[in-house]
């Protein structure tokens, strides 16, 4: 499947990447070329064939409803870009 | 010192041959000196090694030492080590100083191995000749001109160069095999679920799996018995019985029924490589050994089905890269959008942000269908090849890669055609099932890899199966011209 620039623009926008204009035409090849190469799928049968979303076909494990976790605030926001009085700090969102 | 393997290692530390002060300096100077040649670490860790080394011999002293206590090693800098960066070798990381050990790093430092730094690898380990790295390529010691593979190629460089006696690793489509093959080292990817992830950078969470690289077999089977094992940190580790992985290691092969796909002797495969690898099956029909030619019709989905799944998961996963908690933030961001765009726009290099964009948009509204649940459906086709032929055969053999070591810059532009390096490792991750690369022999003076698959928890016959052909081979041991004493 051939993608267009504007298809390009739109992806980056759902990924939150900012792509520089002139970066646009690259990546319109190279990302039409893997979904050409993916697109090779589609010829396959797999009528009635299960999905397979785990190798093991394990469930998830559940554990005692139980705290097991300290609070490591201060450690994890040790390599934060900006925090103040234990919160994550970000452009204004609300005026 | 340099030339030994983890076993002998272990064997001069036990008899008082030396420290494992002198040996962590020596492995160190060696780094030090050579490694501006292959650029294998990212970040050399010199204080700390030295402190493990000192507690090691401390505890040899007090009569209290294990196997693997003062034993160097390296991690790739996909593991999050406490106090030490971490960056997965990407922009976004470079300020990356991690909070907290990686299960698997805990576990080596448990049994008081040192480490010596951390590997080069493809940025997020999305790559198979290690060029996305932010630091710069490592260099393949066969040819400095050549990639080592990738994504783990720092690690993989690293003990072909004698720099390191054994390294982690991770592998998601290939990145151990891959990098084991090209550089004439041994690597194992253990099934899916046995080793814990956590504390190991997700990229795709239902394929990633960490696995020991070495010289040998023996030396694997060693670091495996550290790895392996249930983690309640991790909810995809299985729960489930770790064997000794040496005590198997000289079982005689004698009746082992050896698969051959004929899909994996196809067109595309070096004449040469097909070669060494017939040579080496050879090997095996002396020890005992049976062999018979195999299908496994569905490998030609394999590559296509990895390209939507991997991707898809990927940019999930790297979702969490948002400049707000950790990692790279923009200068100067003028509102929430604009943070999130330019910290990602610029901490991620191009393959990155190609995956994340491909795995978006086959996850995004309308498509789902299409590609998402189209490859999973192939990937049970996948799995079901693999799971017949196992009723029939003990183990599956064949090439690890269709060509050895290729030139730095050769594929880099065209990401198609470095996908298709993976053509024979990827389908494994996709079933989950356990695989090696050992050393087989050489084509064009570069190293070829035998690529050795088995069932399901089938690790120990894996390493025995590698073991015994190495006890009657020599290919494990050759050394690249460049080696310095």
């Amino acid at each position: 499947m051939a993608l267009e620039r504007s298809d390009v623009e739109k992806i980056a926008h759902l990924a939150r990447l900012q792509i520089r204009d002139e970066e646009v035409p690259g990546y319109t090849q190279t990302l039409s070329d893997i979904l050409a190469l993916v697109d090779q799928l589609q010829a396959t049968d797999t009528t009635d064939v299960e999905p397979m979303a785990h190798p093991l076909d394990a469930v998830q494990r559940l554990r005692a409803d139980v705290v097991s976790e300290t609070n490591q605030r201060e450690q994890l926001q040790s390599v934060a870009p900006a925090v103040e009085n234990g919160l994550f700090l970000v452009p204004r969102v609300i005026e | 010192m340099f030339d030994k393997t983890l076993a002998e290692l272990a064997g001069g530390l036990a008899a008082g041959d030396f420290s494992s002060l002198e040996l962590t300096e020596s492995c160190l100077g060696r780094i030090k000196s050579q490694d501006a040649a292959y650029n294998s670490f990212i970040t050399v860790t010199e204080e700390l090694a030295l402190s493990q080394a000192r507690a090691a011999d401390s505890l040899r002293a007090a009569g209290k030492a294990g196997i693997f206590t003062g034993l160097p090693l390296a991690h790739k800098d996909i593991f999050c080590t406490q106090g030490v960066r971490t960056s997965c070798a990407s922009r976004m990381l470079d300020n990356f100083i991690a909070p907290y050990d990686a299960t698997l790093v805990r576990k080596f430092n448990d049994a008081g191995a040192v480490t010596l730094g951390k590997t080069n690898m493809d940025e997020f380990a999305m790559g198979s000749s290690n060029e996305s790295s932010f630091y710069g390529p490592s260099r393949n010691p066969w040819d400095t001109d050549r990639v080592p593979g990738g994504s783990s190629g720092g690690s993989a460089a690293a003990i072909a160069a004698r720099l390191v006696p054994a390294a982690t690793g991770t592998d998601t489509g290939g990145s151990i095999r891959q990098p084991a093959a090209l550089c004439g080292i041994t690597g194992l990817k253990p099934t899916y679920g046995r080793v814990s992830r956590y504390g190991m950078i997700a990229f795709a969470s239902s394929l990633d799996q960490a696995g020991p690289m070495a010289r040998t077999a023996e030396d694997a089977a060693l670091m495996l018995n550290v790895m392996a094992g249930f983690d309640p940190m991790d909810s995809t580790c299985v729960e489930r019985e770790v064997p000794d992985y040496s005590a198997s290691l000289n079982d005689s092969l004698e009746g082992l029924r050896i698969g051959l796909p004929k899909e994996y002797f196809a067109d595309n495969l070096n004449p040469a490589i097909a070669e060494q690898v017939q040579n080496a099956i050879r090997e095996f029909e002396k020890l005992g050994a049976s062999v018979r030619e195999i299908s496994l019709p569905n490998t030609a989905l394999a590559v296509p089905a990895y390209y939507i799944i991997a991707p898809a998961e990927a940019s999930t996963n790297l979702s969490r890269f948002d400049g707000v908690r950790y990692g790279y933030r923009c200068d100067n961001p003028v509102d929430l959008e604009d943070l999130y765009k330019r910290s990602r726009g610029e901490g991620f290099g191009d393959e990155v942000k190609r995956r994340i964009m491909v795995g978006t948009y086959a996850l995004s509204a309308g498509y789902y269908d299409a590609y998402y649940r189209k490859a999973q459906q192939a990937r049970r086709l996948i799995q079901q090849d693999f799971i017949q032929a196992l009723s029939e055969v003990d183990v599956i053999m064949g090439p690890t890669t269709p060509q050895p070591a290729f030139r730095i810059g050769e594929k880099s532009s065209d990401p198609v055609q470095m996908y298709m390096e993976d053509i024979y490792t990827l389908a494994l991750n996709l079933a989950g099932l356990p695989g090696m690369s050992v050393p087989c022999g050489l084509a064009q003076g570069l190293p070829v890899g035998l690529q050795i698959i088995g069932n399901y928890f089938s690790e120990a016959k894996l390493l025995n199966v590698a073991h015994r052909f190495q006890q009657a081979t020599d290919w494990h041991t050759l050394a690249p011209a460049s080696i310095k004493g």
